[in-house]
């Protein structure tokens, strides 16, 4: 079950990626364009996710454990810190630069475009690494608190 | 990269594509407890450090993802993709995307729709550092490198 659920869910999510325009790294580009040819339709991709997940989510909550496990598990970090900033910061290069995020670099797996299949590789090794350096701590500092 | 290739504007198609999105963060809600963030579901499956144990769904949500795209070409669908071959470049890209939303703990998805709907602060602050940097590169490189 757990593995089904897994899967459909993916391809929900795949589905939604590719209707939406968001796994076209040409038009994550556009969007990114203010000053050029820009395209504002991922703001509608956003919004569309964004409201839904708000409102599902409410509704989920209701219940006193998710389906397939015995607790919901959210993040409890508070702290708007250092690795934070930084690595987002970071992935807004990249993404500005690919034109790729996480899920879309997935999607676009089996199109089988020459950049895709050098950008993929690339980010593993980059969530290796990253994961690497955060666990690490070494850029924890004191950071800002909130 | 992809210098000012127009595309067209798509408000239906992305607002349905979007719900479709916040429709699976919903399950993986409702169904594991869990923030379905891309980069966070990668890390667990790679069973990286810091990452959550529990990897068969997130084996199989991946695997979701990539057969989406066949799906659509299946049912008589196209998928249009521009995706750039200057090697360098997607190499650089791709680094610093897998090693930003690592540090960061997530990315568009973890943070920009889960988070935000959950009004988590640290998800507002880092939508807000990638959109910034995001936009600010792209204005350098087509509008300042690129002359396009």
């Amino acid at each position: 079950m757990r593995i089904l659920w897994g899967f459909l869910s993916g391809l929900v999510f795949g589905l939604g990626l590719v209707i939406s325009g968001m796994a076209n790294p040409a038009k994550v580009l556009n969007f990114l364009d203010l000053a050029g040819s820009w395209d504002p339709s991922l703001a509608f991709v956003m919004g569309g996710a964004m409201l839904t997940a708000f409102i599902g989510y409410r509704l989920v909550w209701r219940r006193r454990a998710p389906v397939l496990e015995p607790t919901f598990d959210l993040p409890k970090n508070r702290a708007i810190d250092r690795p934070l900033l930084v690595g987002a910061a970071l992935f807004g290069i990249g993404w500005g630069i690919g034109g790729f995020c996480p899920g879309p670099a997935f999607t676009a797996l089996p199109l089988l475009a020459p950049g895709t299949l050098i950008f993929l590789p690339a980010m593993l090794a980059g969530l290796w690494l990253g994961a690497r350096v955060k666990a690490g701590g070494y850029l924890q500092g004191k950071g800002m608190t909130s | 990269m992809n210098m000012g290739i127009e595309t067209a504007f798509t408000p239906w198609a992305s607002l349905f594509g979007g719900m479709l999105i916040g429709l699976s963060a919903v399950m993986v809600m409702g169904l594991f407890g869990r923030i379905a963030g891309i980069s966070g579901i990668a890390q667990g499956a790679m069973g990286l450090p810091g990452a959550a144990k529990d990897r068969d769904w997130r084996w199989a949500f991946l695997a979701g993802l990539v057969v989406a795209p066949l799906g659509i070409v299946a049912f008589g669908g196209t998928v249009q993709q521009v995706v750039s071959d200057n090697f360098a470049g997607m190499a650089l890209a791709g680094l610093l995307v897998g090693f930003g939303t690592a540090l960061g703990s997530g990315c568009t998805s973890g943070h920009g729709v889960c988070g935000l709907a959950r009004l988590s602060g640290r998800s507002f602050a880092a939508v807000a550092a990638f959109m910034a940097t995001g936009f600010a590169t792209v204005f350098v490189l087509r509008h300042i490198l690129g002359g396009a």
